[in-house]
């Protein structure tokens, strides 16, 4: 939802980054208040992810110049970890694998790391058990998760819901979510676009990054940007969303060159 | 590689003093006579001169592996002095030792006196290569367990000794157990008679403290019918430019229905981090179910060393016994490990395991090398094996060499092999969930070993979880 007096979460100013020696974010601007669900779009290799990762403090990037500011803090001057304390969510378009990591016990570790950087309580295992199965509820999640290696095996729709059922236990202030509907089928994407919009509230904001409108069908953007060569090149509403998946990418392009 | 992963194995090695005691050292060399001395000064009978003088003269006919995918310049064996023993070494009770090697102790973390009484752990440790004390020889007595320095062995129970030494690893086996059987020192010996469950879980500390001597143990433990001990072997060194050798024996027999269970943590000073120094483990392990129904189960957690080779084995020769081989080893910096299992089944009906976890970080190579023997008679013979490598930076490397060989079609064999990594992008998964490094690592690792450290003893999967965490710390971070 878009209010005019909402509190701004995200200010991104200008941003520019490089892995190694090849630049990929070029220049971003960015406002994200909270309430607001923004959408990122736009080809293959053009930034996207690249700058979900920045976001997030990817060690690979090296940003070379503007500024971000998170509820006006200095995003950049936080390691990765300082960040995601602070309520920086990132969803992973591929979450790592950890054999021999019990779900159960890595949910409860970042659960309770956050808590405690937050100065809230932490739980115990038994505490947290009951907490974990409630929210694994709202993602339609069997309890046997919890038992398993975290995404060890998991199918890509498993290894998406655990990545919201994170999100569910951080309650971040900022989600940015990486192709989260990559690899659902559709009834997956439903339960998961589901529990993002139950997640979300006035409070927070949302980036969904994706290449596809059909997200958009359950979760609506209050703004799409398309982004490309490392820019955001046009800003519109979710009827921008239907127009590219109508059109393609190439029009905008020209239209912003 | 990013700076994040380049610091988290470069915890400074801890057990790198050196004691100062004098040490009866026999020159540097190995000959007829040298081996003739070291039998003598161990007043030792007949029979055990000649078993080491058909070794030595086998072990002249023998050349040095050159199989194992490991590096190291050629061995001088006349560099190496073949017996060293503190000084003064007549020792009857703890009150004799000498109070410096008990501060060594003590800095070992061995636990002895009243801390192991409260463990219940009775300790044999050999330092250098005499046994210097033996806790709880007294307690274990009462139920007719002998446990005691291979010595003392020769001494009070020769017919034990003769009937078994070699029978599991004869003394022509490699070349590095002939060696070994040409001039073992000391080591440690375990009888559990008939029926006997030993009541507490035994334990040996190995040392090496003197710098250009090798150190050659012999260790025998024999269960025999209904029986079962768990046995614990740890072992440490002190830093020294110079590579030692540590090529140990170690002989295990189980009779019917009886079980051994042998653990080992091995931190024997791994040189430097450019690759100087470090002990050079050359170990034969060898267990013999020869009854039916028996089980010997090797845990192993191998962190130290310069190079480690060594294959903790399983001959299943009884009808329905089984082999277990649970196995972390870990490598640093330069450090070199080729290790493994043998599992020969020969019984009907004979059952073995093998989890092993390899774990490379820095510029270090990790080869599991192992082998399924399945015999033509052992009908219904099981294996299962599961080999896992995980990479920590992008310079080292893991290999996996499974060798199986089946002669009996109702046998099945299964084999899982799987590598992982930890690289900047798991870590950064932790970190975007709050994780810092260190802790993600420490998960990451413990998570990968679990398999193999719920098979540890409780005392002992605390000090090498703590140990892992040590050999890893500043690798990452």
């Amino acid at each position: 939802m878009i209010r005019d007096n909402a509190p701004e979460l995200l200010e991104v100013r200008n941003l520019a980054a490089k892995i190694g020696e090849r630049a990929i974010l070029k220049g971003i601007n960015l406002r994200v208040k909270a309430g607001e669900v923004h959408a990122i779009m736009g080809p293959n290799g053009s930034g996207k992810s690249t700058f979900a990762k920045v976001l997030a403090g990817h060690p690979s990037y090296e940003v070379t110049g503007g500024d971000v500011l998170f509820e006006a803090r200095n995003l950049l001057e936080l390691s990765p970890e300082e960040r995601a304390r602070a309520g920086v969510f990132l969803g992973f378009q591929y979450p790592m694998e950890v054999p021999g990591v019990s779900n159960s016990a890595f949910l409860r570790l970042i659960y309770n790391t956050v808590q405690g950087a937050r100065g809230r309580e932490e739980l115990d295992p038994l505490e947290f058990d009951d907490y974990v199965r409630e929210k694994m509820k709202l993602l339609e999640m069997d309890p046997a998760f919890l038992e398993r290696s975290l995404n060890a095996g998991f199918s890509g729709g498993e290894k998406k819901r655990n990545e919201i059922l994170q999100m569910a236990l951080l309650e971040p202030k900022l989600a940015i979510l990486d192709e989260t509907d990559s690899g659902l089928d559709i009834d997956a994407l439903r339960v998961v676009a589901n529990g993002i919009n139950k997640l979300h509230s006035a409070d927070d904001g949302i980036v969904l990054v994706t290449h596809y409108q059909r997200l958009l069908n359950y979760i609506e953007p209050d703004y799409v940007h398309v982004m490309e060569g490392g820019r955001i090149i046009k800003t519109g509403d979710k009827s921008l969303a239907l127009e590219l998946e109508s059109r393609g990418y190439d029009w905008v392009a020209k239209e912003a060159a | 590689m990013s700076a994040v992963i380049q610091n988290l194995v470069n915890q400074p090695y801890k057990h790198g003093f050196v004691t100062d005691i004098e040490s009866d050292v026999v020159p540097k060399g190995l000959s007829e006579d040298v081996i003739r001395l070291i039998s003598a000064k161990k007043g030792e009978p007949e029979w055990l001169l000649e078993f080491r003088l058909k070794a030595y003269r086998h072990w002249l006919t023998m050349t040095e592996p050159t199989w194992p995918n490991v590096k190291y310049p050629k061995i001088d064996f006349q560099g190496i002095s073949y017996f060293s023993a503190p000084k003064p070494k007549k020792l009857a009770s703890m009150d004799e030792v000498d109070p410096e090697l008990l501060r060594t102790f003590e800095k070992l973390g061995v636990p002895m006196n009243e801390r192991a009484a409260l463990a219940g752990v009775a300790v044999d440790v050999i330092f250098d290569s005499v046994s210097v004390a033996t806790t709880y020889k007294k307690k274990l007595a009462e139920v007719g367990v002998i446990f005691c320095s291979f010595s003392e062995a020769v001494k009070d129970h020769p017919e034990l000794v003769q009937k078994y030494l070699g029978s599991v690893v004869p003394a022509g086996d490699n070349f590095y157990a002939a060696l070994n059987s040409a001039v073992f020192t000391d080591g440690s010996f375990c009888f559990i008679p008939k029926g006997v469950r030993c009541p507490m879980e035994l334990s040996t500390y190995f040392r090496i403290n003197t710098q250009e001597s090798g150190q050659f143990e012999r260790t025998l433990i024999v269960a025999e019918d209904n029986a079962y001990v768990s046995y614990l072997e740890g072992c440490t060194a002190p830093k020294f430019d110079t590579n030692q050798l540590h090529a140990a024996v170690v002989e295990l027999v189980t009779l019917d229905n009886a079980e051994i269970k042998y653990s080992t943590v091995q931190n024997w000073y791994a040189g430097d981090e450019n690759g100087k120094g470090g002990i050079y483990n050359f170990v034969t392990k060898r267990g013999l179910c020869k009854g039916v129904n028996s089980k010997i189960s090797w845990t192993q957690v191998e962190t130290g060393s310069a190079i480690t080779w060594k294959y903790p084995s399983c001959i299943l020769q009884g009808d329905n016994s089984s082999g277990e081989f649970y196995s972390v080893a870990l490598t640093n910096h330069h450090q070199q490990a080729d290790t493994g299992t043998k599992m020969v089944h020969i019984g009907r009906n004979t059952r073995s395991k093998i989890i092993s976890k390899g774990i490379s970080a820095g510029f270090s190579n990790n080869s599991y090398r192992g082998l399924v023997k399945i015999g033509a008679r052992a009908a219904g013979a099981r294996n299962f094996s599961q080999c896992d490598s995980m990479l920590i930076g992008d310079k080292c490397g893991a290999n996996t060499f499974p060798y199986i060989q089946v002669a009996n079609s109702t046998a099945k064999v299964e084999h899982e092999a799987s590598t992982s990594k930890i690289g900047e992008d798991q870590l950064f998964y932790f970190a975007s969930r709050g994780i810092a490094n260190e802790e993600a690592v420490s998960m990451i690792i413990n998570g990968f070993v679990q398999d193999v450290f719920v098979h540890l003893p409780m005392e002992f999967a605390v000090e090498a979880t703590k140990l892992l965490g040590l050999k890893l710390e500043g690798s990452v971070g």
